[in-house]
């Protein structure tokens, strides 16, 4: 089944098939990573910029905030969910979650 | 690669969006395809309907765009009544009712909890009063804006009125501009005020002379690219045309043009002209608008009147803004009313608009900050209207940290929302009023909240400006906001500068405590603008401390994670959405 994914007005949310299944304002703990100097970044999403599917993998780089250091910009690419039997699972912001340098995308979907 | 919203644009956008508009109105929500969602969503912007955040889905915002703020005679009645019928959700807002309306930072009038069953006949009743919601939202020719008094202004040098009612004729539901790259926001000002705001808009007609044919002749210089949204502000930039009245149409049909043609298509986050003007620079926008999209020789910039602006502009012997009572060239009078972040209940818009009746002539009219202004009321019945018991709570003559709040939808109803904004920013009103003295001198006091980095509620050219952030306290994520300082606009605009960052909410009213006080201590005869502008970035971050008080923020949680922050029941799981027309939740076994 083929998975349509996008993120909607000005970066909101992420859209998995048309229903609205990640949003901005949570927080996400991300180590091993090179978006700031902190050993675990405590990672405010405020936009999703660019988002893809791999597989059955939904990924997105997310701009926003580590409010222990500051830092301020985007993030590598992080897996925020996948879709199993045509259902949204979203991974939980607060667990630890590692950026991606690299897109592993099969498909890398269109901004907005 | 083109994107997403460009290819359901390319399918269906402009002003046909409403046949099928109407044919889900008329076979309700559920109509609308599950997989089709986002596109119809995206679209339904344009007739100006926003679909609400997470938690509240069926459930639309509806924005009415009304030019220069005005709201002709017997419109507002109209408002209110529809406010009344349609604009009630599930829950109330505990400080505002359950119906109200929201005066916007653009002049516009928002209304939430629309049902889409209700669409065409809210339209019905708005069109048959003259007003309209088309192109209130999406990527085309916005709310025009301008001096909310526009007409009636003893400093105008032009009235700005007409050119602004020209443009919004010209350019709503026209299918040459219906679709655009972005937004496209225009401002028109005539004043030496400079209340038009034109510095943070795409394309702005600000007041100036030029000799033309030997003649000194009045119109408007032209000023291209601002805009606050994002991390990136920018003051829209002088490309050095003058254009007279009857010369802005075509001066705006070319600019938005232009756009049409050269903005980014491929990166919405690339795609407002303020963007094109950093890449191209103002010479090239000029020879491109010149060369490509207007026939006649476009005149070199005037004389403007800059130096004279005062709105905004930090200065203390004027007030920058339209409050009180003013006369106006025709020997009547305007009275503007603060209206606290712009949201007035249901039952207070309707006395308004009977006592805009009774006392003027029966016009109001929106300002960009969020306030109402009474028009054309005669000297001999002044002083019965001023002592009209709703203007105790719009007052002609607020505090300063009443009139100088402005806050954005925040998480009440917005998805890109990162905090509570309007309930807030009235609690720490509140609390500066009953614990803050201002210093001596200080008249205007300009706190700016927005709920995230959009920049909805203008805080970067604000005294103080918050907007939206988390922190942890006690391990704890919360509510929080970036501050920043010295914003404003004049002659030499300026943004804030962020001092204070990621301060939890309820230590915000203590750091702008302490912040008034250092001024007062350190302080010679400077404005306050001023004197944040003689220091650097480290002694500003030194200025004050943020602190806990006994101000108490009942939104420290994260609202976001509510379906509506001030329900009863609050969480995610117990919302009553989505609804059906008559209210009733729809369940996922439906
Ligand atoms: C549901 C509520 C709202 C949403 C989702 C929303 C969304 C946005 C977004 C995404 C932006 C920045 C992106 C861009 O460049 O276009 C923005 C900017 C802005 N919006 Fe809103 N907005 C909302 C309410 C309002 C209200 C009530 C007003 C007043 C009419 C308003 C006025 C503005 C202004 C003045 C800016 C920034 C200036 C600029 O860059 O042009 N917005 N809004
Ligand atoms: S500033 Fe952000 S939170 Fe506030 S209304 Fe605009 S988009 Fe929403
Ligand atoms: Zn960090």
């Amino acid at each position: 089944m083929s998975i349509d994914v996008h993120q909607l007005d000005a970066g909101a949310w992420i859209s998995v098939n048309d229903s609205r299944e990640v949003s901005v304002s949570n927080l996400w703990r991300l180590a091993r990573q090179e978006f700031c100097g902190c050993e675990m970044a405590d990672f405010l999403a405020e936009g999703f910029v660019e988002v893809g599917v791999d597989t059955r993998d939904i990924e997105a780089r997310i701009a926003g905030q580590c409010i222990t250091c500051g830092a301020s910009g985007v993030t590598d690419w992080l897996a925020v969910g996948r879709v199993v039997d045509g259902e949204f699972r979203p991974v939980v912001p607060e667990s630890v979650h590692i950026p991606c340098r690299r897109s592993r995308l099969a498909r890398p979907a269109s901004p907005e | 690669m083109s994107t997403n919203v460009e290819g359901w644009k390319d399918e269906v956008y402009g002003e046909e969006i409403r046949e099928h508009l109407f044919e889900f109105a008329e076979e309700g929500w559920e109509s609308i395809p599950d997989d089709e969602h986002d596109a119809w969503f995206e679209r339904f912007k344009w007739w100006g309907l926003y679909h609400q955040r997470n938690g509240q889905e069926s459930y639309f915002m509806m924005r009415i765009g009304t030019p220069n703020g005005v709201l002709e005679p017997g419109q507002l009645e109209v408002v209110a009544d529809i406010a009344d019928e349609y604009a009630r959700g599930p829950a109330d807002n505990p400080e505002f009712g359950g119906a109200y309306c929201d005066w916007t930072t653009r002049q516009s009038i928002q209304l939430h909890w629309i049902r889409i069953e209700d669409v065409p006949e809210i339209f019905d009743k708005l069109e048959a009063n003259g007003l309209s919601t088309m192109q209130a939202c999406g990527d085309s020719w916005r709310n025009i804006v301008g001096c909310p008094v526009a007409g009636k202004d003893k400093h105008e040098h032009v009235d700005a009125w007409p050119v602004a009612e020209q443009l919004h004729e010209e350019f709503k539901g026209n299918d040459a501009y219906e679709n655009l790259p972005r937004k496209w926001k225009v401002s028109v000002t005539g004043c030496d005020e400079g209340c038009g705001q034109g510095d943070i808009n795409d394309l702005a007609f600000e007041p100036a002379e030029k000799e033309i044919d030997g003649e000194e002749t009045m119109g408007f210089n032209v000023r291209v690219g601002g805009g606050l949204s994002r991390k990136e502000p920018r003051f829209a930039r002088d490309i050095d045309v003058f254009c007279t009245p009857e010369d802005a149409p075509k001066v705006s049909a070319g600019m938005s043009a232009l756009f049409r043609d050269y903005g980014d298509r491929d990166d919405r986050f690339n795609a407002r002209i303020k963007f094109l003007v950093d890449e191209w620079g103002t010479e090239k926008i000029r020879r491109v608008l010149q060369e490509e999209y207007v026939e006649y020789e476009l005149p070199s910039a005037g004389d403007d009147l800059r130096d004279q602006y005062t709105y905004n502009a930090g200065r203390q012997d004027e007030h920058g803004d339209h409050i009180g009572v003013h006369e106006q060239p025709d020997g009547n009078y305007y009275v503007g009313l603060n209206v606290m972040v712009g949201r007035m209940g249901v039952d207070d818009v309707r006395e308004l608009a009977a006592l805009a009746d009774e006392y003027g002539s029966g016009e109001v009219r929106l300002t960009q900050r969020q306030n109402v202004i009474v028009t054309d009321v005669p000297e001999g019945s002044l002083d019965a209207f001023l002592d009209e018991p709703l203007l105790e709570d719009y007052s002609p003559d607020p505090h300063p940290f009443m009139r100088g709040s402005i806050a954005c939808t925040g998480t009440e109803f917005c998805s890109l929302s990162i905090v509570e904004t309007k309930n807030r920013q009235v609690r720490y009103a509140r609390w500066l009023k009953e614990n803050v003295e201002l210093p001596d001198g200080i008249q205007d006091f300009h706190i700016h909240l927005s709920g995230c980095t959009a920049s909805c509620a203008q805080p970067q050219i604000a005294d103080i400006s918050l907007r939206g952030m988390k922190t942890r306290k006690d391990g704890e994520p919360v509510e929080a906001f970036d501050i920043g300082l010295g914003g404003g606009l004049g002659e030499d605009p300026h943004f804030a500068d962020w001092i204070a960052m990621r301060v939890a909410a309820d230590e915000v009213p203590g750091y702008i405590r302490n912040v008034l006080t250092a001024y007062e201590d350190e302080s010679g005869e400077e404005s306050f603008r001023e004197f944040i502008a003689a220091r650097d970035e480290e002694e500003l971050e030194e200025l004050a401390e943020p602190e806990e008080t006994d101000y108490a923020d009942p939104y420290m949680h994260n609202t976001k994670m509510t379906w509506y922050p001030y329900a009863e029941e609050d969480a995610m799981d117990d919302r009553p959405t989505p609804a059906r027309a008559d209210g009733t939740p729809i369940t996922a076994d439906d």
